[in-house]
């Protein structure tokens, strides 16, 4: 066996109120671990807005402040912002907000602050519906998942929109850094942590983070879950430096039905949908591979 | 040093005479012109802050917020809808017990557009738990924002601060302005050093979520925080009288108020006409007075009581409406007023919306309907001044 490459330092202590199998737990432990101490989280409303615990306590070892729903953007540039003006240096500025956070509300204030080159990395884990508030939709469901408003009726079943490809906008924005994250792979996940933190100016990561209340699945599926996103090419990992892409996992391109079968929040859709969804993975996967090779 | 500028330049020159580190701003008119100059500042380097441009006031705000909880000193300026937008957050900076200071200049809110003055704007955010100061010069901006400085960050308050001007009849017009210097301004404001502050090797949330058996425990502190700010204000415009020589008024300035039978409570620039008025009226022989009301957060309920008790008439000006109900200047006199054993008759006079001109006439005619009222009672509790169509005739 060889050495472990994953930082055996936790920044976590036990007592985050996540749900049992909480993905977004795992995404918060793996991050904290890249990045170390002298950092800096800001977080709006989200499921992480919760999680800590009741004040006073927390179950970060890292310090914390709670912003407004759609102010992640904004707490970044401020906290930067006084940092700069204090000459403190050193310090990892993070935004850490769920995709309801991101693609929807907060796009403003991420853009604004991506536009303006913002120092710190902002993380957005994506358990694709708002969870905080009981599985509504997002500007980040996939097609065809079933949420508490995106019911499965007689008339209008399920999600009939594609999912925001965030990592488009984020690269539009020419920021030096974007990376796709799974807690499936935590040491790609860390390695990619590790490369942001060292890059200056405005970094974005997504990180897939599989919901078992919300996917309406078994929390002993998440790990498994996260991966078949990954192999199925549902979540490709990729990372867009200055730029250019390069895909870090090609993965065997399994088919998604074996994906999509672990979550309820699926299991309404006949094959004709699973097919339709396999066809708009494929031409994702096509449009990436060929991002790829042209150097974009 | 004295120099002729706008209330919007004043602005500016108070808060780089107060040092703000961390300015996020967003542009609206008619305030653009604090936001300008002072990225000038920044840029020329004859401030040393960060100046950030923020994509919107609800982020100018947020940013301020994380800026302060950082331990920086933070200012921003908006207007009408500007201020509107940042509503949500300006509960969390007070929440968060931030002592932000922010010039709003008072704007009408659309529809339809308006980017004259209007009290709405300010009034709309009374329950945001910021002290709210009303300015009737360019002088009293500038000196506001360096004293608002001083009585937010004293640790028995820490509570923001808004500073509101009168759009164009302030922010644009010149006047005289003295800039105080600098070091006397050093002398009176230290920097600021909160006793707790966002930082690396402290791992503590800001903000986290609290049981209901918590929760009223932090607004009863901050509801002592405005209390406390009443005093702290009336010491600190003392001290400042001390060095630079000079006061505006207290929390409720009283202008020939002393011997008045019937006086005006208005708020903003109208104030510097309804003392002019006062005096030609006085002149003639009648007893008139003016309060003018320049702290609204937190109110001056003493003051407008001590003065309820020996008046006989309170005409209350408001340059905005609370819609079902009256204007808040007004509802907030009379229930300060309510305890005293011999009430005066009071009555609310709605004025000036959208940048509707308040001429002298018209307060003289305010002056005489309370002196009626105030013998035979009112008959409309709420009147609306200048309004096309209605029958009363005031120009
Ligand atoms: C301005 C505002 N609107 C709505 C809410 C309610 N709200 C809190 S969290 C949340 C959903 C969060 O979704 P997401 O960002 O995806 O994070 P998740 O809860 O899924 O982790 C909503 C709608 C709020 N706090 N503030
Ligand atoms: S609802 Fe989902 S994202 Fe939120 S705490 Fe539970 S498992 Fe985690
Ligand atoms: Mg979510």
């Amino acid at each position: 066996m060889g050495k472990p490459t994953i930082p055996e330092t936790e920044f976590t202590f036990p007592g985050s109120t996540g749900c049992p199998g909480c993905g977004a737990n795992l995404v918060m432990r793996y991050l904290l671990k890249g990045l170390g101490e002298r950092t800096i989280l800001s977080i709006p409303a989200c499921c992480w807005a919760v999680m800590p615990g009741y004040w006073p306590s927390t179950c970060l070892k890292v310090p914390l402040l709670y912003t407004a729903f759609e102010a992640t953007g904004a707490a970044m540039s401020g906290l930067r912002a006084a940092l700069d003006v204090k000459g403190i240096k050193d310090v990892t500025v993070v935004g850490f907000a769920g995709d309801g956070g991101t693609v929807d509300i907060g796009l403003q204030a991420m853009s604004g602050a991506a536009e303006r080159r913002t120092d710190g990395i902002y993380v957005m884990y994506d358990n694709e519906a708002y969870m905080n508030t009981g599985i509504q939709r997002s500007g980040s469901t996939p097609w065809g998942a079933w949420t508490t408003t995106t019911p499965v009726g007689s008339t209008h079943g399920f999600k009939h929109e594609a999912k925001k490809d965030i990592m488009a906008i984020m690269q539009a924005h020419r920021i030096p850094y974007a990376a796709t994250v799974s807690v499936a792979h935590p040491e790609d996940f860390i390695k990619k942590v590790a490369k942001a933190k060292e890059v200056k100016g405005f970094r974005f990561i997504h990180a897939m983070s599989p919901c078992p209340p919300g996917w309406r699945m078994n929390p002993m599926h998440v790990v498994e879950v996260a991966r078949l996103a990954v192999d199925t090419h549902a979540f490709p990992l990729y990372e867009i430096e200055s730029g250019k892409v390069r895909i870090t996992r090609k993965g065997k391109g399994a088919p998604v039905s074996e994906y999509l079968r672990f979550q309820g929040r699926f299991s309404h859709l006949t094959d004709v949908e699973i097919a339709a969804i396999q066809k708009a993975i494929d031409e994702n996967w096509q449009m990436l591979l060929a991002k790829e090779a042209s150097g974009t | 040093m004295r120099e002729v500028m706008t209330g919007n330049y004043a602005s500016a020159y108070g808060a780089k005479l107060a040092r703000a580190e961390v300015i996020a701003a967003y542009p609206i008119t008619p305030q653009t012109s604090i936001v300008e100059k002072l990225a000038d500042f920044v840029a020329t380097g004859e401030l040393k802050a960060q100046f950030i441009p923020v994509e919107s006031e609800h982020s100018a705000m947020a940013a301020c917020i994380a800026a302060q909880t950082a331990g920086a000193r933070t200012y921003t300026a908006t207007s009408s809808h500007g201020l509107a937008l940042m509503h949500e957050v300006l509960t969390w900076a007070s929440g968060a017990r931030l002592p932000i200071v922010m010039t709003n200049v008072s704007r009408a809110m659309a529809p339809p557009w308006s980017v004259w003055v209007d009290h709405m704007d300010s009034i709309a955010q009374r329950d945001t738990g910021w002290l709210q100061f009303y300015c009737q010069s360019n002088q009293e901006v500038l000196d506001t924002i360096i004293m608002a400085y001083k009585v937010c960050e004293s640790s028995g308050v820490m509570l923001p601060a808004m500073v509101v001007m009168d759009a164009f009849i302030l922010s644009h017009t010149s006047e005289p302005v003295d800039i105080p210097d600098q070091a006397l301004v050093d002398s009176f404001l230290p920097p600021y050093s909160p006793d707790l502050k966002i930082e690396v090797g402290k791992p503590m949330g800001f903000g986290s979520l609290v049981k209901p058996d918590q929760y009223m425990e932090f607004r009863y502190k901050a509801m002592l925080g405005m209390k406390a700010s009443r005093d702290r204000f009336l010491r600190v415009e003392q001290e400042f009288k001390n060095i630079f020589g000079r006061e505006h008024g207290g929390l409720l300035e009283r202008y020939q108020c002393d011997d008045a039978d019937v006086v005006l409570v208005a708020a903003g620039s109208v104030a510097a006409t309804a003392k002019d008025v006062v005096d030609s009226m006085r002149a003639k022989g009648h007893r008139v007075g003016l309060a003018r009301i320049r702290s609204f957060r937190p109110f001056p309920h003493d003051e407008v009581r001590a003065l309820a008790g020996k008046v006989e008439g309170i005409a209350v000006l408001d340059r905005s409406y609370t819609f079902g109900a009256a204007g808040a200047m007004f509802t907030e006199t009379k229930a300060s007023a309510y305890s005293v054993q011999k009430r005066p008759v009071m009555k609310n006079y709605i004025a000036g919306l959208g940048g509707r001109d308040i001429t002298p006439r018209i307060l003289e005619k305010i002056f005489e309907d309370i002196q009626v009222v105030s013998k035979r009672g009112a008959e409309d509790e709420v009147e609306w001044v200048d309004v096309a169509g209605l029958p009363r005739r005031w120009r």
